[in-house]
């Protein structure tokens, strides 16, 4: 029988590791997510290898007494794990750099429409002019340049409301989604 | 060719192998689309084929004939059987509608030969999930499903589809991390990760041990399900991708995270000590949910929104822990499923016809698109659950099963799955006279829905009635696999028929052994 008690040593990295990857993970920018998420999956691997017992003879039968060998199955888990863990970091990097060439920068953004509701919300403010509940006091220009209101001190007073007739260009192929501030010009 | 258990594996393989084709064919759209219509259609008549033989008693397949606790096998229960035959009907359906979409747009709106390949590694992810009877292949299912919805949810790369990509992908790495430890920690404390043995040898170890791996395989579970206060990354993500990727991520991936909740509980943790938490959670889901749907002035949202809300059914059914709270919570699972999917397959077709998702800028399309306001219409109804609509019976069933356990909490519960539904009514009326019916604030486009797009919809609008009209026969089906699941043994006994190993190789190697052999056993001794 080998022996089943963990190391402690690897019981302490393990620790390390994740404790270091939640705090990257906590992170904005996403190659920092990115390091988090490698450093707590080689976490989980050394978990397994610990759920499997001290390292023991080659599993192979008739090279060693069965109750000397190792245990063949965790070992095989973590590979696949790793492989796993691989695959997704190719795409996790392959986001990242897409998010630096739209936007030079790597950090994960807001959702603008949440805050444009809670906007609202906070204004008590209807979310669009229904005709049951209310009688809509103000034009839908206004209500427009209320509601795109997204980039705050830039557009504020600078321009023009958006006007309210025909929607923008990038719906009409119907794969951008309802509100897109990056691309809008 | 008597023994039917050789249909188990085709759902995963068959479109594992279209996608590889497809793949290969990349430079052939049409070979790619005929190809996946194929795979999709040989998966729905697999899994429809199942659906019947399961009810005779659970399938087994020990894959490469390699025994149970050695080898990995792939169970098709009544409840994996209902599952699967739901999905791939789902499946083909919104496939069947992106080609429509792709037809109508030329081959250049999207590129079609990453979707196809990637749909169809998505629908084997789905499968093989629901059919793993090992805890870590459900792990490789969710890895499978998860890696191509990346893909898809980032289809073209747009920033929109960026941002949100990158909150969906760092948050389901995270669960599978969580449910990878879970994993490792399963192995530990009991030597074996199938999941009939750790039926067996769970209830041996010690019960704290016991509690923190259950509840560590729900929070895994509870994030990609989306239960309260997991449910966040949800409605930021899903309304960015295209009208069928949004259709059959809502239809299908939380719901993968429901069935993994229902087996685990059921089978590994079968005396509830979590029940009361899953209670809260399931309420807290309900209502947040409902109210953030309200909230929303965006068609898509406002459905990401019901979605969240609705999961909370299902998880109250769950967590009831009686073979009602089980029976209705599997066949709201079955009618969340398609309603849900077609609703937002309808969404994509009212974005086509007026031009946007907000409220803000539709209306009158009842008078300019007769044929969508009926396809809206019938759907949304169902999902608030207006008689005699399959949402109906569901709730209906959940609210039963509730009042017969009868404590506060379950009384508390359904007072707040009523609110809840009166809430998706409210919220989906709202959209109904906005959207359908109050002149339009400004001119919408005047384009033509292609018949190819409203056909599918209009098949699984069709589904959700189906699931109406065959309420009866499906709702029994449903309490079997109910009353299966609260026994346990049906699914231990078939996949270790003597108790020790599964049929296969295995089984002559461990008999000429000395029981030294089986060390998993007395590891799991050894660690508590």
């Amino acid at each position: 029988m080998i022996d089943m008690s963990p190391n402690i040593v690897l019981v302490v990295v393990i620790g390390v590791l994740f404790t270091v990857g939640v705090y990257l993970l906590l992170e904005r920018s996403l190659s920092r997510v990115l390091i988090g998420v490698i450093l707590i999956g080689n976490g989980a691997n050394l978990l397994f290898l610990i759920a499997g017992g001290a390292a023991g003879a080659p599993p192979i039968v008739g090279d060693a007494p069965v109750s000397e060998m190792s245990d063949p199955l965790p070992q095989a888990m973590v590979l696949t794990a790793i492989v796993i863990t691989l695959g997704m970091t190719a795409f996790l990097l392959a986001m990242a750099y897409r998010s630096w060439q739209l936007h030079r920068h790597d950090e994960v953004q807001d959702d603008v429409e949440d805050r444009r509701i809670a906007r609202l919300a906070a204004i008590d403010e209807h979310a669009f002019t229904d005709r049951d509940t209310e009688d809509a006091g103000e034009t839908l220009d206004d209500e427009a340049a209320e509601t795109r209101d997204e980039t705050d001190e830039v557009l504020r007073g600078a321009e023009p409301a958006p006007s309210p007739g025909g929607p923008g260009p990038d719906d009409a192929s119907g794969d951008a989604g309802p509100a897109d501030p990056e691309e809008r010009p | 060719m008597n023994d039917p258990t050789w249909l188990v594996p085709l759902p995963v393989v068959v479109p594992l192998f279209g996608a590889g084709l497809a793949l290969a064919l990349y430079r052939k759209p049409r070979a790619q689309r005929l190809i996946s219509v194929i795979a999709l259609t040989m998966v729905l008549i697999a899994s429809a084929t199942l659906l019947v033989l399961a009810d005779g008693g659970p399938l087994v397949v020990d894959v490469g004939g390699w025994a149970a606790p050695v080898g990995i096998d792939l169970v098709a229960d009544r409840l994996s059987a209902l599952m699967l035959t739901i999905s791939s009907a789902v499946t083909l359906a919104v496939l069947l509608y992106s080609l429509a979409e792709g037809e109508a747009d030329g081959d250049e709106a999207a590129p079609v030969s990453i979707y196809h390949p990637t749909y169809l590694v998505l629908t084997a992810g789905v499968a093989n999930a629901f059919l793993s009877g090992d805890l870590f292949n459900i792990y490789v299912g969710f890895e499978i499903l998860l890696a191509a919805s990346y893909v898809l949810l980032t289809l073209g790369g747009t920033g929109e589809r960026i941002r949100a990509g990158s909150i969906y992908v760092v948050v389901a790495l995270l669960s599978s991390v969580l449910f990878l430890i879970a994993i490792a920690m399963i192995y530990a404390a009991t030597g074996t990760v199938n999941l009939a043995q750790l039926a067996v040898r769970l209830p041996e170890i010690d019960p704290g041990v016991r509690l923190v791996l259950q509840i560590m395989l729900l929070v895994a579970f509870g994030i990609k399900a989306a239960i309260f206060p997991l449910s966040a990354w949800l409605p930021d993500s899903y309304p960015t991708a295209p009208a069928p990727v949004t259709a059959v991520f809502a239809g299908l991936l939380t719901k993968v995270g429901v069935y993994a909740i229902i087996r685990t509980q059921t089978l590994l943790f079968p005396d509830g000590r979590a029940d009361d938490v899953l209670m809260w959670a399931a309420l807290a889901t309900m209502l947040i949910g409902i109210l953030g749907a309200v909230a929303q002035d965006d068609i898509k949202r406002l459905l990401s929104f019901t979605l969240v809300s609705h999961i909370g059914y299902m998880i109250f059914g769950i967590a009831l822990s009686t073979t009602m709270g089980w029976t209705a919570s599997i066949y709201y699972v079955a009618h969340h499923i398609t309603v849900q999917t077609a609703l937002f397959l309808v969404v994509g077709l009212i974005e086509r016809r007026g031009g946007s998702t907000s409220l803000d800028r539709l209306g009158g399309l009842a008078k300019m698109a007769p044929v969508l306001a009926i396809l809206f219409f019938i759907p949304a109804m169902n999902l608030s659950g207006i008689p005699p609509l399959s949402g109906f019976l569901g709730k209906v069933g959940l609210l039963q099963a509730g009042v017969a356990v009868g404590t506060p909490l379950a009384y508390t519960l359904v007072v707040g799955g009523v609110v809840t539904s009166l809430l998706t009514l409210y919220a989906l009326v709202k959209a109904w006279n906005k959207a359908f019916w109050q002149t339009p604030p400004a001119e919408l486009p005047d384009t033509r829905l292609p018949g190819g797009m409203i056909g599918p919809t209009a098949a699984l609008v069709g589904l959700g009635l189906a699931l109406t009209i065959a309420g009866g026969p499906l709702y029994a089906y449903t309490e079997r696999a109910a009353i299966a699941l609260q026994e346990r043994s049906p699914y231990i006994d078939a996949v270790l028929p003597d108790g020790e190993r599964g049929a296969g190789e295995s089984a002559d190697a461990v008999s000429d052994q000395t029981p030294e052999d089986l060390e998993p056993t007395e590891q799991a001794e050894v660690r508590p």
